[in-house]
């Protein structure tokens, strides 16, 4: 129990997916402008980091590792991702419209988002069983929520700032999250 | 100009993935931590992508559309398992430094955008060229990036551990290890495009935007 607690801590604020490894920093900068779309895509990467995790879990303990094909990892991992990607976009389509159109635009952007394959590769690289590799999954996902959503709020902000001409667009963003990065290292004291 | 090196100065200058396009920021983030990590990242993808351009570039004819996204992703990941043991068996010291970073070539942005925008509308010779010169872009900033982080954060450039081609004293300088930590990535890339905008300015350019995913979804639809 306590080590299931130390992964999900560690996974969403000491190694935090985004601020330290920066993985998933394309929908981080993209999808960052309001804390309204920037906390869908938070919630969209929840729900797939969450079940990719624990289906590529799966098949790597019951097919990878007993047919000795582990070095096809990656390809079956990515392959596994965007077909489940498909699979939840077709779910939400028919059963509930509404989530579907409250998160449907975030999920197409989600197959080539790192953190997805990031986090099944780390589970499998850290010898991750099952229940372990879906708090990873959850710990990690939750840091994202909490990164982006903070980011947003801090570029919502700055729209009103005086910035230097060529500091404008990606360079002020970079600098925030940089800073944001900081402040994270402070976590790095709780374990 | 000839094709071959029109598409290699187009990659290294006018549409540098990683200072203009900005495509690709994991991995520009994550590995240059030093010079050395920068150039293995940058050529590991730059043989992925020269490759997967041709034989994507070779299969367009055949690939059905509606399935491109699956196949593209199908051909990028095998290359990148092939590089994998390659890596693993003749550089493992920059291997065991890349870490995950290796595999995760496979969703960088900047492979599966040139596929989509150039390879699959164009002959096998110049998509390979556009490969390489893609590749050889990334692997310039991302070597650039690692020298400055390395050289603000441990004092030295090229350092194998051992030796460094260029390396300050102590004495003089004393690193500021924060450079070579997370923060320190975005912060250095921060002034690098900052810069770039100013130059770009000056010759009357749009300087480089945020991508804003969520709005240009709403105008294809």
């Amino acid at each position: 129990m306590v080590k299931l607690l130390i992964i999900a801590i560690s996974a969403a604020l000491v190694n935090n997916v985004v601020l330290s490894r920066f993985l998933g920093l394309c929908p981080f900068l993209g999808v960052s402008k309001q804390i309204k779309t920037a906390a869908g895509m938070g919630a969209a990467v929840i729900a797939v980091v969450t079940v990719s995790s624990a289906i590529c879990s799966l098949i790597y303990d019951a097919v990878l590792v007993p047919l000795d094909l582990v070095y096809l990892n990656t390809i079956v991992f990515i392959l596994v991702i965007a077909a489940l990607v498909q699979f939840v976009e077709m779910v939400l389509k028919k059963n509930s419209p509404s989530l579907y159109e409250a998160l449907g635009v975030y999920l197409p952007l989600i197959t080539t988002n790192c953190c997805v394959l990031g986090t099944a590769l780390t589970n499998v690289q850290d010898n991750y069983n099952f229940i372990e590799a879906v708090v990873n999954g959850i710990g990690t996902s939750v840091g994202f929520l909490i990164a982006i959503v903070i980011m947003a709020g801090i570029r919502e902000k700055i729209e009103y700032n005086d910035i230097p001409e060529s500091f404008k667009g990606m360079p002020i963003v970079l600098l925030t999250a940089g800073l944001m990065s900081i402040a994270f290292f402070g976590f790095s004291g709780i374990l | 100009m000839s094709k071959a090196s029109e598409r290699i100065y187009n990659g290294i200058i006018k549409e540098n993935p990683t200072l203009v396009l900005t495509l690709g920021m994991c991995p520009t983030l994550a590995v240059t931590t030093s010079a050395i990590n920068g150039i293995g990242m940058g050529l590991s993808s730059l043989v992925v992508l020269a490759l997967s351009n041709a034989l994507i570039s070779a299969l367009r004819k055949f690939i059905p559309d509606g399935v491109r996204m699956p196949a593209y992703i199908v051909v990028v990941a095998s290359l990148v398992t092939v590089v994998q043991f390659l890596m693993q068996a003749y550089t493992p010291s920059i291997y065991a430094s890349l870490g995950i970073y290796i595999p995760l070539i496979v969703v960088n942005c900047i492979i599966l955008g040139r596929a989509e925008a150039y390879a699959s509308k164009n002959a096998i010779y110049p998509s390979f060229f556009d490969g390489i010169g893609m590749g050889l872009g990334f692997t310039a900033a991302l070597t650039l990036l690692g020298a400055v982080r390395e050289l603000i954060g441990s004092g030295t450039i090229l350092s194998d551990g051992s030796k460094a081609l260029v390396q300050i004293p102590e004495a003089v300088y004393s690193p500021a290890s924060i450079f070579v930590l997370a923060p320190g990535a975005f912060i250095v890339l921060a002034f690098f495009i900052a810069i770039m905008n100013r130059i770009k300015r000056k010759h009357g350019m749009k300087p480089a935007e945020v991508p804003d995913y969520i709005s240009e979804e709403k105008e294809e639809a």
